[in-house]
């Protein structure tokens, strides 16, 4: 597999890269979370990581916006390389947007207020435009109407609705999503869904942590599958789901799949 | 309803029907009857206790209002009537003194006029209808500390060159990190070259100035030197210089920093001007204050000094800057680990013997000080508990949208943080405002202190005059507590949209 991120990478090169990892490594104090981890993201392209709890899905992408720290090996993002650089780390979360399993919606600002703080204050948009563009997302995530309440008048589906607008009030170039269904009730998990498919489909790059097996076979160019830190298994949905190479993936998905 | 539900296979075929509440559960009986009598022990408890506080209420009622003598000239009108109750005439006599102390009769309209536009200024802040907040904050915050001070002093501060010295100084130094905080060293020095020569230039000068000698000049009471004011001129070219520089680009952060410190500069310079002027007003020693005068002058000080302080020594401790964190470890845990009478003490007698010679404190200012960093300790503490309770999930959401720390923390974290602290923090106003009795035991006169020091006057000599006193000091300082107290609960209460669902 590492020979086949290799050909990835090379291949690249000519074209569009947003997203680049090379030989990653971090520790947890003496506990190495992710080891060796070479991957390579083309602009548009649509990554769903899988794998068992603990394998080092969420460390991983949350190590593209440097939420947490890799201490060695590449991350470059968007052509910025992620270092001490606190500039650098600052272009670089401008452009990726990050969607989380608990939705971090801010407790004590309304949704539209949610939806307009980092455009006002990071993209110094002015207020008028700053609504209006929050507008437009709220409507894309179909809930335009809730505009005036605070995050904990809504639901979770409802939640984690607003902080897919959020993101995409920033106009990102990338976006990040970790388990964003993961704390859900079953029967609002389709509606967070149908909104992460209508982005996928306007060409959105996305690297989502998710267990939602349909979501993947559905808008997936690439299935990757973590275990212990490392990337075991990467390959297009069809062939990842129907001919598993790795015995662990095989018992993964067994474990998984009824 | 007229299925009987057999264990399989039932359907409802009609809504059951929507019944009133049973009597007595709710309305005015029913409050009663649920939270006064809900059983006999309870019944019990609930008679007793009412009937503890009418005795007490009725105790106070009798001794100050009943048996109270409300007129009279002196101490014979008190004691002799047989078993009398409060001495009122003596409060009327005193009252003057226990508001405004010994600050001379005919200046106490500067006193008033303090009152009056801080009562006004801060009620209009604290009622949240009202417009204009921004400018009624800058008001209370930055003119009218000046105000008062030149009211209440009289002004014409005569500041010593040592003085003036060590504001150029700080103002200077900052003229060189400001620019390289703001781009980052590395960038800060290579576009910056021409502002960083000239501060650096004003910087040589004015050390130099510190061992050679050289002329004065009339301006600030002829305290200026050449040097400084030399120093000043290239400082003002040097941050024009920046600020033209900067103008022409988009780096809008680096920029309002900038902005900012040409801003500051120019207001600490509007202050010592301020300060140093002569308004015609006559001084007033700080000697001279005292009663409620002092105690509110402390209080105030101590209160809004004490919050942003701690709040900047609270984001310390939790700071990943390894010196930045142990400088407010180390300053919170002395000055918590310290008791405020030994502060005071310190403040008074200590702090003298480390000044240079011809450095001397006004010792008001010096009890201002100490108690202001004192509870700033205590204020950190406080605070430092409502970071900890917002969930890490915020920092993280804050951070992936791109916003800067300092964003973050003004924005998510402290407004949050701030309104789970609330009664922590209300409650360190309050022990703040009654900790400034202690200010007696290095020779102020506080509320406490004025009151306790009129029980001497023979004139008002009377076996009531005591017990009077006592219970005005207390009554006047609860009524101020108390309204923290209020005012506090309805912030609280407005400002919960957050964690509550539907505000159960």
């Amino acid at each position: 597999m590492a020979q086949a991120s290799a050909q990835k990478v090379e291949k690249n090169e000519a074209g569009e890269v947003a997203i680049q990892l090379l030989g990653v490594n971090k520790w947890y104090g003496e506990f190495h979370v992710l080891r060796d981890i070479n991957l390579s993201v083309d602009r548009g392209e649509r990554i769903v990581i899988c794998g068992p709890s603990g394998s080092g899905k969420s460390t991983l992408i949350r190590c593209i916006n440097r939420l947490e720290e890799h201490q060695s090996g590449q991350i470059i993002v968007d052509g910025n390389e992620l270092t001490n650089d606190l500039k650098r780390i600052d272009e670089v979360r401008r452009e990726v947007g990050m969607v989380f399993q608990h939705f971090n919606l801010f407790p004590h600002l309304t949704v539209l207020e949610n939806c307009t703080l980092a455009p006002i204050w990071v993209r110094k948009m002015s207020k008028a435009d700053a609504e209006a563009a929050a507008m437009k997302y709220l409507t894309r995530v179909k809930i335009p109407e809730q505009a005036k309440k605070y995050p904990g008048q809504l639901s979770g589906g409802q939640q984690q609705r607003v902080a897919i607008a959020r993101s995409l009030c920033m106009n990102p170039k990338i976006m990040l999503f970790d388990e964003p269904t993961s704390a859900l009730d079953p029967e609002m998990i389709k509606e967070v869904l149908e909104v992460m498919v209508d982005l996928a489909q306007s060409g959105m790059t996305m690297l989502c942590v998710t267990h939602e097996m349909g979501f993947a076979r559905q808008v997936a160019n690439r299935v990757i599958f973590m275990d212990q830190g490392q990337i075991i298994e990467q390959n297009s949905p069809v062939e990842f789901f129907n001919n598993p190479k790795s015995e662990r993936t095989k018992l993964f998905l067994s474990q998984i799949l009824h | 309803m007229t299925d009987v539900p057999s264990p399989q296979g039932w359907v409802r075929t009609e809504d059951a029907p929507r019944l009133p509440a049973p009597p007595n559960t709710t309305g005015p009986v029913g409050w009663m009857l649920t939270n006064l009598f809900s059983s006999p022990m309870n019944s019990v408890l609930t008679i007793l206790g009412a009937s503890f506080v009418i005795w007490i209420a009725w105790g106070v009622i009798d001794w100050a209002l009943i048996r109270g003598v409300f007129t009279g000239e002196d101490r014979e009108a008190c004691v002799a009537v047989p078993d009398s109750g409060a001495c009122w005439p003596y409060v009327w006599a005193k009252f003057h003194q226990f508001v405004y102390g010994f600050y001379p009769f005919d200046q106490r309209w500067r006193v008033n006029i303090c009152f009056i536009v801080g009562a006004v200024a801060l009620a209009t802040m604290a009622m949240p209808s009202l417009p204009y907040k921004k400018w009624n904050a800058l008001f209370l915050l930055v003119v009218y500390p000046l105000m008062t001070f030149v009211l209440l002093t009289g002004g014409n501060l005569n500041l010593s060159s040592s003085t003036i010295y060590f504001v150029t100084g700080v103002l200077l130094f900052s003229s060189l990190v400001v620019p390289l905080a703001a781009f980052g060293i590395e960038d800060g020095i290579r576009r910056n070259k021409p502002a960083l020569v000239l501060a650096g230039i004003a910087v040589a000068i004015w050390l130099v100035s510190i061992f050679v000698s050289m002329p004065e000049i009339a301006a600030f009471g002829g305290y200026i030197s050449i040097a400084t004011l030399a120093s000043l001129v290239l400082l003002t070219a040097a941050a024009f210089f920046s600020i033209g520089h900067r103008a022409s680009t988009r780096d809008i952060a680096a920029r309002s920093a900038l902005l900012g410190w040409v801003g500051a500069v120019s207001a600490i310079i509007a202050v010592l001007v301020l300060v140093t002027a002569d308004f015609g007003l006559v001084q007033v020693e700080t000697q001279q204050w005292g009663g409620l005068l002092v105690t509110l002058v402390v209080a105030v000080t101590g209160i809004v000094a004490a919050l942003p302080l701690g709040i900047l020594l609270a984001l310390g401790r939790r700071s990943k800057m390894v010196v930045v964190r142990l400088f407010s470890i180390v300053f919170i845990e002395v000055w918590r680990g310290v008791p405020l009478i030994t502060v005071l003490f310190m403040a008074s007698i200590m702090l003298p013997l480390f000044m240079p010679e011809g450095v001397n404190f006004d010792k008001l200012l010096r009890a201002l000080v100490g108690t202001a960093l004192f509870s700033a300790a205590y204020m950190a503490e406080t605070v430092r508990g409502g970071l900890q309770a917002i969930p890490r999930g915020q920092y993280e959401a804050a951070q992936a949208l791109g916003l800067s720390y300092w964003r973050m923390m003004n924005l998510i974290v402290l407004p949050q943080a701030l309104k789970i602290v609330i009664p922590g923090i209300v409650n360190a106003f309050i022990s703040l405002f009654k900790d400034t009795t202690l200010v007696l035991i290095i020779g102020l006169f506080d509320l406490l202190g004025i009151i306790n020091a009129s029980f001497s006057d023979p004139k008002w000599v009377s076996p009531q005059t005591g017990t009077t006193g006592y219970f005005v000091a207390a009554l006047m300082f609860w009524v101020f507590c108390f309204a923290m107290s209020r005012y506090s609960l309805f912030m609280e209460r407005r400002l919960a949209t957050g964690h509550k669902r539907r505000g159960i």
